[in-house]
């Protein structure tokens, strides 16, 4: 029997928010109050920091008066990897899933989101791959969606990142992933087409679904009161 | 007291970085409260206690990254505190090593001639007192001062693989005295690999790759690989394949030429079972069970999934054991057991057109059987030549416990299995 997985349309969320809300999500999901989760939002430019540069900045170059003049917020997350951006144009999803019983391999997970987030990209006609070594959907070497990813007794949390029509020139404002000689891109840009952000996380859900073995449950009342958000 | 030992999150995940721990020593915790996280790739992870009571060690740092199921820490009762780094088993011999006399660096036959003058107060009479005859001799015999050698058995003494590994090694020139190093680390190449501004691409190597790298300097060096070539006539097997592929099919099953041949190895290893066995120190381990490996290639890669019991399988059951495990290899769908406790490993690098490979053992087994191409040849049979379909197989084996005549006969064995494969087998 397939899975229920509720999709979240969440419009735009501070990272703050999205973090509290993703916190209480788990708790949630652990003591199976709720079935598998995906969350679909977007966030105001905000750049993040991974468990691993928690304590050290060298890969936000720039300074925190540009950040101010920006409007780009600086964050320390609980998900692994690097330093990275989201921003209005970006798809973020942040699945809260158990992977038990039988998903419990965390590279394994990575991997099928990659996987999903390639077939998303090809959908649109763009041909996005892994690049070894390296996390995350790639065109040549720029980087269309990060992935980074944290797991609670096999409750995942954090996720992906699709750029569909982001600002690029905020990258500037980092080393994205803390990796120096690859770029950014976005499906906005490969295309040449203007994307809507509802056509590509309607796909997003299809493929989440498909790549997770999940069927879709029409979510209950708000988990969270919306004001809140 | 328990143990807490770094998780297994991934079959191909062979170590974790601690990057915090959520309790100090001295604090208690209930079980399945978070008690540390860790990071592999870009996964992290909150990792529960696996037990109830009071944190009494921490023995890996936060940043330090040590292999799955290394023990991280450990749980008890308030009165068992420790505090981390002290633990007794890193202490004595190390410290001893770094005596004046090492760091004269003697030729080996004064360090060889000295030994007996020193007081047994040193690390180097410590490891010498406990370390097998055998051993000494070896170090004897080869002139080697066991001092210099980094023991990894019991209390840091010296095995029969150390000084083996270190004699392999040049002598372990190139290493530092003091180095708490293992024996199987890597070998660092002569010169440097390339120079600055020279046109290359360089990225870091997977967990995989470094994994596959590491197994396969420490089967090199564990193993001294000796192999035998056998030519085989396919006709018959390649006739019967053809009979009963679609019968097969229809039972869900793709028939291969690997699953005859694993059919006729598993028989093979019955009748041997000296080649499927494992060495533990002075001891043969004859393995009761027969766990075959199959060798699958991967895009960056290779694993080894095992069919678990494979001798009670019949060529049906072989066939799709193969077959699922394969699928489930290349789309990374193995569970982490499905890879571990093989007992002989089968390997086919016939698949890309090689006439024979010459494999290195998957360790601690003592063999492996590597299948080439099988092609179509003139052969001669009772003096007339006819064309068949001919297969090179090739035994690799760890001559400490597998001699030419076992494998001779080993190969004899599913040669003429092969050659003459019974249809009440299918």
């Amino acid at each position: 029997m397939t899975r229920l997985i509720e999709v979240q349309r969440l419009g735009i969320v501070s990272y703050s928010d999205a973090l509290e809300l993703q916190r209480q999500l788990v708790e949630l999901r652990k003591s199976g109050e709720i079935p598998d989760q995906l969350l679909l939002l977007e966030h105001p430019p905000v750049i993040t920091l991974g468990v691993k540069t928690r304590n050290d900045r060298s890969h936000v170059v720039a300074t925190p008066e540009t950040l101010q003049e920006e409007g780009v917020e600086v964050f320390e997350s609980g998900r692994g990897g690097d330093v990275t951006y989201h921003g209005p144009g970006q798809l973020v999803g942040y699945p809260i899933m158990d992977l038990r019983p039988d998903r419990c391999d965390v590279h394994r997970y990575v991997r099928d989101l990659e996987e999903m987030v390639i077939r998303v990209a090809a959908s649109f006609g763009v041909t996005a791959a892994r690049l070894p070594g390296l996390t995350g959907a790639w065109v040549g070497s720029d980087k269309l969606a990060a992935i980074g990813v944290r797991i609670a007794r096999w409750v995942t949390s954090h996720g992906f990142a699709l750029n569909v029509s982001t600002n690029l020139a905020h990258f500037n404002l980092i080393i994205p992933c803390g990796i120096t000689d690859k770029g950014v891109t976005s499906l906005e840009r490969l295309t040449g087409r203007n994307l809507g952000m509802d056509e590509v996380a309607d796909v997003t859900a299809r493929e989440f679904a498909a790549m997770f073995d999940r069927s879709f449950a029409t979510p209950s009342a708000p988990l969270v009161p919306q004001a809140h958000l | 007291m328990t143990n807490v030992v770094m998780p297994q999150m991934g079959e191909s995940i062979a170590e974790g970085t601690i990057v915090r721990w959520i309790k100090k020593v001295g604090d208690s915790i209930d079980r399945d409260e978070p008690l540390f996280e860790i990071s592999t790739d870009k996964v992290d992870a909150e990792i529960p206690s696996p037990a109830a009571g009071v944190l009494t060690e921490i023995k890996v740092k936060e940043g330090e990254t040590v292999a799955v199921n290394s023990v991280v820490a450990t749980i008890g009762t308030a009165g068992e505190i420790r505090q981390s780094g002290v633990s007794a088993s890193t202490t004595v011999p190390e410290a001893a090593v770094g005596q004046p006399e090492a760091s004269d660096a003697p030729s080996p036959e004064d360090a060889a001639g000295d030994s007996d003058e020193t007081t047994s107060e040193t690390g180097e009479e410590l490891r010498r007192q406990k370390s097998s005859p055998l051993v000494r001799k070896i170090a004897q015999e080869h002139k080697v001062d066991l001092a210099q050698v980094h023991g990894t058995g019991l209390s840091g003494r010296v095995t029969k693989q150390d000084i083996l590994g270190y004699i392999q090694l040049g002598r372990g020139e190139a290493r530092p005295v003091t180095t708490g190093a293992p024996a199987h680390e890597p070998v660092v190449p002569a010169g440097p690999v390339y120079k600055p501004g020279e046109n290359v691409h360089v990225v870091p190597m997977s967990v995989m790759r470094k994994k596959i790298a590491e197994h396969m300097v420490l089967s090199a060096r564990t193993s001294p690989h000796v192999y035998s070539v056998y030519e085989v006539n396919f006709g018959r097997v390649a006739m019967l394949r053809d009979r009963k592929k679609a019968e097969y099919e229809a039972g869900g099953a793709k028939l291969t030429f690997t699953a005859f041949i694993a059919k006729v190895a598993i028989d093979a290893l019955r009748q041997f079972p000296v080649v499927n066995a494992s060495l533990d120190g002075d001891n043969i381990v004859y393995k009761k069970d027969i766990n075959l490996g199959i060798a699958v290639a991967l895009d960056n890669g290779l694993i080894v999934p095992v069919i678990r019991n494979a001798d009670e399988k019949n060529l049906l059951g072989l066939s799709r054991a193969i077959n699922d495990l394969a699928n489930r290899a290349r789309t990374k769908k193995l569970n982490p057991e499905e890879v571990q406790a093989g007992t002989f490993t089968i390997t086919n690098p016939g698949i890309f057109g090689a006439l024979y490979g010459m494999p290195l053992i998957n360790q601690p087994q003592v063999a492996i059987l590597g299948v080439g191409s099988i092609d179509k040849r003139a052969v001669v049979i009772d003096d007339a030549i006819a064309i068949r379909p001919v297969c090179h197989i090739t035994l690799g084996h760890d001559h400490r416990l597998v001699d030419g005549a076992d494998a001779g006969r080993f190969l004899a064995f599913v040669k003429e299995r092969l050659e003459n494969f019974d249809e009440a087998w299918m």
